[in-house]
């Protein structure tokens, strides 16, 4: 039996994220779109908008440059679910952020499957975003591992286990701020907003077109869409479980700091012009060596 | 041990027939027979020492100490007569250094040595030898379809090599399983020798210019590597007093200071052999030798057997903090540097090599670690480089003959010109990087050894190298990906004989991977409790279990749920009107014809070889150079 519960928790946990997720995605999103609205001076879309436009795209004919990419879409938001699931039950956080990886992986095979010029430019500039943030990510599940090796009491072993975050006195952030702070940064990549939407901007005038999602339409678009909500459900659980402790009120301070830091990247996101790929791919990296590593190595002598 | 006995002499009678018969078909025969001969008996020493404890046999005999003595002088002789014909005076001298020293210590030492255990069998060989056997046999069935196709490329009248080709590769696969069978070090070290030479002569095999060059590089880094060794078999012999493998890591665990010195020149020959920095030239220009030849010496052989002694002297690393730190650090900046100069190349050889040094960078990093979670890694490394290194290497010889390039470039489209290979090509470079894949899973374990040991250093080392490694495997993966128009389809004329190894790696991958909680349970484990007395394990089962779950997923969805769309099929956007889709071109403002091209990224400025190599080398060599010398003047910070 316990050889079952292992694998069968993370997949009840991530077809109850596939369902869960989307929704709070998707209120987010409309968030992020009244907010930035009001920002620039507008009166914005309703809070529902994401919802319409994606229950609008569904409805659209199937049409497609090829029979494979929405094969590949589908199989981006599987293991985006599988990584949600794996994470809000408490599982491993490597593993999470590997099979999040693997998701973003089938996106960007999906875009170069499609051939198009605009597509592959956006396809190679997602491949440097994910080697951009990638340190960044696997120290940040480094420093979660060390921090609670310094809090919990069983002498000097730490836990990959997210669930470990419960049974701590206080929270992952007391420790491993510099690794906080570094995951900020690289969460304006993983979030695409601006400076760092290199690969596929929401605003379509762009260079690029629409980059990654250039030849996508119809119900895989909205696939897409949907795959980016459970993304952006699944990054600010990342920065929640900084701060959260044995305490049962510190998952609404978890929530709070989350909303917090999303509101924050909208503002990056309005108020920042989009960079060069090098100055990412350089601050991205110094931010992980100096954040990521300073902090691990401080941990490492404690 | 009757098996031992025919894994090691089987493939030599092979050779022999292979040397002889000239006949195509004949060869082809015997090329099948003798492969799937030894691939069973590889299954069937697996599956009798399944479980079993260590088993030694107690085998000596002064007869086979000189037999392999003069199998080290036919090399020499035969390297020999090779420098002075190309008049390379560098490799004369080092063979004939060699050769003092091999006598030196047969003679003065090896004679009074008497190594009474002299093979044995332990999980950690049960998994070599299935290595060897299976991936290492199938390569040889894959040469043989491989080389009738290198032959038609060649000039009319062009002299027909195979014959000695083949026997090269079988008398490589005897001298392997030689290494992970024998416990006598001094056997170890004849058979490491044949290895050396094998693949000089595969290596020049085609008698370019070119390829002569890049085979004398490979056997002056290799025989400073055999040097190293005899060195390290003259200090075992003064200092610990045993030549048995097995009696110098009992005496290292008990007493790790006087085994200092031999454990370094080890690691030292370990470290040629696997191609670390500074030595990684040799491998990189192994490349010019015909595919089959590259599969075997990155995949199954060569510099297996580099990092094999490297993990089978972990637990002395481990308690010897010079050694270990030279062994680290030489592997970890390997590993990044490696990978970083990867993303730098478009010749998919080449692109392989650096993949390949920057692998065994990360195994020699694990065992330096030592611990058993670290082992436990470099095992697993070991077993799916292997089989996912092989699966690339056969692709990859295949789409050349194919498509007339390596070029990464010119694989556009592959995915519809080539379909079964193209869906091959993107498993096995799944395997390499991502998960849940085994290179992966394995490198997972590494993290969570390093981070168990606080190796700062070790931890940034894999964070960035691994960064590095998703962009090259996936713009590559990128560029098989693409499918427009309907290009013709030009896998029909591959070799059967190609597609038998070909999907045999790949099952095997397959296999691997879901199998990973097995294989670890039955094979891994039981080395490691055996060798560390306790069981070290880096990730749950549970999570393994998971990784299993999504590989079925993964390859389920590459191979059967692609091409099933049955939605209307348009054009892409090309900002114009198109004119013809297939190959991108479109009405142009002027109402000319323009063609979009788009390369990969390869940022040269930034990851090229001229500008990172330099700095790999440099730092290595001091770091060796510190340990060399701080073994020798007896600093061990034990």
């Amino acid at each position: 039996m316990e050889f079952f519960e292992g694998i069968l928790i993370p997949i009840i946990a991530s077809v109850a994220f596939a369902i869960a997720a989307p929704i709070v995605g998707c209120l987010l999103a409309g968030i992020d779109r009244v907010l930035s609205a009001r920002m620039q001076g507008r009166v914005g879309p309703p809070l529902l908008q994401p919802y319409y436009d994606v229950r609008k795209l569904l409805a659209k004919e199937r049409v497609s440059v090829n029979t494979v990419q929405g094969a590949y879409v589908v199989c981006a938001l599987v293991f985006a679910c599988l990584a949600g699931g794996i994470f809000f039950s408490g599982g491993n956080l490597l593993m999470c952020v590997f099979v999040i990886t693997l998701s973003s992986l089938f996106l960007i095979m999906a875009a170069w499957s499609s051939r198009s010029p605009y597509a592959e430019v956006g396809a190679a500039r997602e491949t440097l975003q994910v080697m951009a943030y990638e340190p960044m990510v696997l120290l940040f599940a480094v420093a979660f591992y060390m921090a609670t090796a310094a809090i919990l009491p069983a002498g000097g072993m730490g836990s990959f286990d997210v669930s470990a975050a419960f049974l701590l006195d206080i929270p992952v952030v007391a420790y491993a701020w510099p690794a906080f702070l570094g995951l900020l940064f690289i969460l304006t990549i993983k979030l695409r907003k601006s400076p760092f939407d290199l690969s596929m901007s929401h605003h379509a005038h762009q260079e690029i077109v629409r980059g990654l999602t250039t030849e996508m339409s119809g119900s895989t678009l909205a696939l897409v869409e949907v795959l980016h909500w459970c993304e952006n459900v699944l990054f600010l659980g990342w920065v929640g479980i900084f701060f959260v402790w044995g305490a049962w009120y510190s998952v609404i301070i978890a929530i709070v700091v989350a909303l917090a830091v999303y509101f924050l990247e909208i503002l990056i996101d309005n108020n920042f012009a989009r960079v060069k790929w090098q100055f990412m791919l350089k601050s991205a990296w110094a931010v992980a060596l100096v954040g990521g590593g300073v902090n691990i190595a401080v941990l490492a002598f404690l | 041990m009757q098996i031992i006995g025919f894994l090691i002499v089987f493939p030599l009678i092979a050779a022999l027939a292979l040397l002889l018969i000239r006949h195509n078909a004949a060869r082809n025969a015997i090329v099948y027979v003798s492969a799937a001969a030894i691939a069973a008996g590889s299954i069937a020493l697996a599956v009798g020492y399944l479980g079993a404890p260590t088993t030694y046999f107690e085998f000596s005999s002064g007869l086979i100490d000189h037999l392999c003595t003069a199998i080290s002088c036919l090399c020499v002789v035969v390297i020999v007569a090779f420098a002075v014909r190309y008049r390379n005076i560098f490799a004369g001298v080092l063979a004939l250094v060699q050769i003092a020293a091999v006598l030196h210590v047969e003679f003065w030492y090896a004679s009074e040595m008497e190594v009474a255990l002299g093979l044995y069998v332990d999980p950690f060989t049960v998994i070599m030898v299935l290595i060897i056997g299976i991936i290492g046999s199938g390569i040889c069935v894959y040469a043989l379809g491989y080389m009738e196709d290198f032959q038609a490329h060649q000039s009319e009248g062009a002299k027909d090599r195979r014959p000695t080709f083949f026997a090269l590769m079988f008398v490589f696969l005897s001298a392997m399983f030689a290494i992970v069978t024998c416990n006598n070090l001094s056997w170890i070290f004849t058979a490491w020798e044949v290895t050396t030479l094998c693949s000089f002569l595969l290596i020049g095999y085609t008698k370019t210019e070119e390829a002569i060059a890049n085979a004398f590089r490979q056997i002056i880094m290799n025989l400073a590597g055999g040097i190293g060794f005899i060195v390290a078999l003259l200090f075992c012999a003064t200092q610990v007093g045993t030549l048995s493998l097995a009696d110098l890591i009992q005496t290292g665990i008990e007493n790790p200071q006087v085994v200092a010195i031999p454990i370094t020149f080890l690691a030292f020959a370990g470290i040629t052999k696997a191609a670390q920095m500074p030595f990684q030239t040799w491998l990189l220009g192994a490349m010019v030798a015909p595919t089959p030849t590259s599969a075997l010496l990155h995949s199954s052989t060569m510099v297996k057997a580099g990092v094999f002694l490297l993990v089978k002297l972990a637990p002395l690393f481990l308690l010897n903090p010079v050694v270990s730190v030279m062994v680290m650090l030489v592997g970890g900046v390997t590993f990044l540097l490696c990978s970083f100069m990867a993303i730098s190349q478009s010749n998919a050889k080449r692109v392989l090599a650096y993949s390949t040094i920057a692998n065994l960078g990360l195994i020699t990093m694990c065992a330096g670690v030592g611990t058993p979670e670290a082992v436990w890694a470099a095992i697993f490394l070991i077993v799916f480089h292997a089989i996912a290194k092989s699966l690339l290497f056969l692709c990859v010889g295949t789409a050349e003959h194919h498509i007339g390039s390596r070029d990464i470039e010119d694989m556009d489209l592959l995915f519809e010109r080539m379909p079964r290979l193209a869906r091959l090509m993107m498993l096995g470079i799944m395997c390499m990087f991502i998960a849940p894949f085994g290179m992966l899973v394995a490198k997972w374990a590494a993290l969570v050894s390093f981070v168990d040991m606080d190796q700062v250093a070790l931890i940034l080392i894999l964070a960035f190298g691994s960064a590095a490694t998703f962009m090259f495997w996936a713009k590559w993966l990128g560029k098989l990906a693409g499918i427009a128009g309907q290009p013709k389809n030009v896998e029909l004329t591959v070799h059967a004989s190609e597609w038998i190894a070909t999907m045999l790696m790949a099952f095997l991958l397959v296999f691997a991977c879901v199998a990973i909680p097995a294989i670890s349970a039955y094979l891994v484990e039981p080395y490691i409790v055996e060798t560390y007395g306790f069981l070290g394990q880096a990730i749950a089962i549970d999570n393994l279990l998971i990784a299993s779950l999504a590989v079925v997923v993964v390859v389920i969805a590459l191979f059967t749920g692609l091409g099933r769309s049955k939605a209307r099929q348009v054009d892409v956007y090309l900002s114009g009107v198109s004119r013809d889709n297939g190959e991108r071109a479109f009405q142009n403002s002027l109402s000319g014809q323009t063609v979009a091209t788009a390369r990969n990224w390869y940022m040269d400025d930034i990851f090229g070889e001229a500008r990172i190599a330099p700095v790999g080398v440099v730092f290595n060599s001091v770091i060796i150079g510190c340990a060399v010398v701080l073994a020798l003047v007896g600093v061990t910070l034990v």
